[in-house]
């Protein structure tokens, strides 16, 4: 647990030397939020669409950085070397960390925009913060795994989003149903089952990524 | 070398009276077999499209099982062997999509209509398509079979969230089909013992086809093995 809070603290600081991911994640979702506002414009869709494409907008988005976490490793050649000097969970849970931070770090900047542009009202917002919240969870775990698949695979810009939509795909729909929920029901009970999915899915996810880590890692 | 020509022999046997059965499933679906309750003549395609379905679950099971196996012992036909099943699996997600596609169109108006099933079936096939892109980005062998049995048991974990929870915030259009067989007075469709009868023999039928099929596959696999391991 040292060692992984080690190596996220390594990968943070060589994120602020360079600031490439945190760069290309702002930025590209910056970019799909215009596109998408000057599109539909303020006042014309209603709830249902608006949550679906402040999802779409945080999955490509995240596409666009989180696979750099372990691509980056590859680049510089410095995988061996970690592999050396720390057990491949800890790397695994320093680099989910790193990609979690990310996330937010998108999000807390993303979803206020998001909010002010498209004229959204949120009549739950807690809900909507969990949901938010458990959803960037499910996101980062899956996606932390398909980057280091995809680092060991060469890096194919391309396939890092193919191979990711059928396994968040899960996190999307349920996501995207909770959010409708929050945004037009004041109580969190009709969204039981989609925290339930989240919740779940983030669990099994995690589990299943730790346990087969180490096959992707040391390849 | 007698041994060998009697398992020759029974394999024969075996394959015509596969033959025969499925010859007999087609003819019983067609002729035998009367229509469900307030239902037309499409129905008949539940012969085919439900045991297509049943064997593309089973495909990807038997991918999932190999790659586990694979990642356990490192012996590189396991590999060979999940990407066998998983090339077979793709043909019935097809076949069962199109199957299933017709029959929606007759039942429900239109060709697709994002029912939880449907959904899911479609997810398979975008992961199977995942998988086998991935294979092909990856040219050093012990490698590509590494992350593809990875890549393959994590899209298999996430399958039970498409099969338990999208129905449960989406509505289905589809009965409930494991009720039905089982208690077989489902209320959208009562299955008659004649119905039954071809229902199941279909199901055995075509599994039977998907394990001769499977068969193939690994005696090929087998095969390609010795050959190279003789070019060595």
């Amino acid at each position: 647990m040292l060692k992984a809070w080690l190596i996220f603290k390594k990968d943070l600081q060589q994120e602020f030397r360079t600031r490439y991911a945190i760069n290309a994640i702002l930025l590209f979702s910056v970019v799909t939020l215009t596109a998408v506002s000057f599109a539909i414009g303020a006042f014309s869709a209603d709830s249902d669409i608006l949550s679906a494409l402040l999802w779409i907008i945080l999955f490509f988005s995240s596409m666009s950085g989180l696979s750099h976490i372990f691509v980056r490793e590859e680049e510089t050649h410095t995988s061996d070397t970690l592999k050396l000097v720390s057990p491949a969970t800890s790397v695994f849970i320093g680099k989910l960390f790193f990609n979690l931070f990310l996330l937010f770090a998108l999000e807390i900047i993303t979803v206020p925009l998001f909010i002010a542009v498209m004229n959204l009202e949120v009549i739950n917002p807690s809900l909507f913060i969990l949901v938010i919240f458990l959803g960037s969870l499910g996101l980062a775990a899956g996606g932390t795994m398909v980057a280091a698949i995809i680092s060991k695979a060469g890096a194919k810009g391309a396939l890092f989003t193919i191979l990711s939509f059928p396994i968040l795909l899960p996190v999307l729909i349920s996501g995207i149903s909770a959010t409708k929920k929050a945004v037009t029901e004041p109580l969190i009970s009709p969204a039981a089952s989609e925290l339930q999915a989240l919740i779940a899915y983030a669990v099994v996810i995690t589990t299943a990524s730790i346990l087969l880590f180490d096959f992707v890692w040391n390849e | 070398m007698k041994m060998e020509r009697e398992i020759i022999l029974i394999q024969n046997i075996l394959k015509i009276v596969l033959f025969i059965w499925l010859v007999l499933v087609i003819i019983g679906a067609f002729m035998y077999a009367p229509t469900a309750k307030g239902l037309g003549e499409f129905t008949r395609v539940l012969y085919f499209h439900v045991p297509m379905a049943w064997i593309t679950v089973l495909a990807f099971l038997l991918s999932a099982v190999y790659s586990i196996l694979y990642l356990k012992k490192k012996e590189i036909r396991f590999d060979h062997h999940a990407e066998a099943a998983n090339q077979l699996g793709i043909l019935f997600a097809i076949l069962a999509t199109v199957t299933g596609s017709i029959w929606a169109k007759m039942a429900w108006g239109s060709f697709w209509n994002w029912d939880p099933r449907e959904t899911s079936i479609f997810i398979l096939l975008l992961i199977y398509a995942a998988y086998f892109a991935l294979r092909s980005a990856i040219e050093q062998e012990d490698r590509k079979a590494a992350l593809s049995a990875v890549y393959s048991i994590l899209a298999f974990v996430t399958v039970p969230f498409f099969i338990f929870i999208v129905p449960r915030i989406y509505e289905g259009l589809h009965p409930d089909v494991v009720g039905e067989v089982v208690k077989a007075s489902d209320k959208k469709m009562v299955m008659g013992p004649r119905i039954l009868l071809v229902f199941l023999s279909s199901l055995a039928g075509f599994t039977g086809l998907f394990v001769w099929m499977v068969k193939m596959k690994f005696d090929l696999i087998k095969l390609k093995l010795k050959i190279n391991e003789l070019e060595k």
